[in-house]
């Protein structure tokens, strides 16, 4: 089983490398972007019969820091 | 007395924190690597020291955090031990859930090496009894994750309840509230950005980092 999990800081965390992103957007000249937020993309190959909450588990222990982050997962195959 | 030093791949203040502490106590403290699984018994300070463990992987502190040594150093610290995390110490110190709030990219972005003028929030706790409250003192920061977030309601526990040990004096990293440095709640384990172990003899330009090894090794010798 495929699994992407997208892991984005909270919002009301400040995101510096966002913000720095967004203003090279305006720099490139693409006017209207009023927000970047930067997160991290982890595609992981695990047995078919890994359990949601190990999967959970991943996440909430190492994957994401939950004190800044979110994290999201899907089941890609 | 005894002291012990974790050093994980990517540890580059494991030398600097063990002369610092064989100087003050008198006694080389014991290097234990990170795979081990148990400390040295009759210690009485681990220190946690800067570096950028797994080479700053995933994020920073965060492998190491989960390394086998780290889950002795965090059943230690709930008994009691002292321990002391300098700058990737800390950050994996608060990946391992013994501080509270996290260690984000500097507000500036840039990596941030230099002298820092702190002021000592707490003066009363095993680390920072050797200063003054209130008091200015110069500590070198190099770091690219040292900017301190928790949210609102953590912070205003920390300061209520006095666990912020040090402030910047100026703005460093875009740190909530200016905080370089905070205790847990039972004031054995502190996790600090500056780096006093690079300040405890005249030639690295002061000793105002001497101080904090002198008064820790005072109140737990």
């Amino acid at each position: 089983m495929k699994l992407r999990i997208i892991v984005t800081l909270k919002s009301g965390v400040l995101d510096p490398q966002g913000k720095a992103i967004q203003h090279a957007l305006g720099s490139l000249g693409f006017a209207g972007v009023a927000d970047v937020r930067a997160g991290k993309l982890f595609e992981l190959d695990v047995a078919d019969d890994t359990s949601d909450q190990a999967i959970d588990d991943m996440c909430r222990k190492l994957l994401a820091n939950t004190v800044i982050e979110n994290y999201r997962v899907e089941k890609l195959a | 007395m005894k002291t012990a030093v974790i050093v994980f791949p990517g540890s580059n203040c494991d030398r600097d924190i063990a002369t610092a502490l064989h100087d003050v106590t008198g006694v080389a403290p014991t290097m234990v690597w990170h795979g081990d699984t148990e400390l040295p018994a009759d210690i009485g300070l681990v220190a946690v020291p800067g570096g950028f463990s797994y080479g700053d992987y995933l994020r920073c502190g965060a492998i190491a955090a989960r390394s086998p040594i780290v889950a002795a150093v965090h059943a230690a610290a709930e008994k009691g031990l002292p321990v002391l995390g300098i700058c990737n110490g800390f950050q994996i110190l608060t990946e391992t859930g013994l501080l509270p709030g996290a260690l984000m990219r500097n507000a500036g972005l840039d990596f941030v090496c230099r002298d820092a003028r702190l002021s000592v929030a707490n003066d009363q706790s095993i680390f920072t009894r050797g200063y003054d409250a209130d008091e200015a003192i110069t500590v070198p920061v190099a770091h690219h994750d040292g900017n301190y977030f928790a949210d609102a309601g953590t912070l205003d526990r920390l300061e209520g309840e006095g666990r912020v040990a040090f402030r910047y004096a100026e703005d460093v990293n875009g740190s909530a509230r200016g905080i370089a440095g905070v205790l847990n709640e039972r004031g054995n384990v502190l996790g600090m950005m500056p780096h006093p172990e690079r300040r405890i003899e005249a030639a690295h330009g002061g000793t105002d980092g001497r101080r904090l090894f002198e008064g820790l090794l005072a109140a737990i010798a």
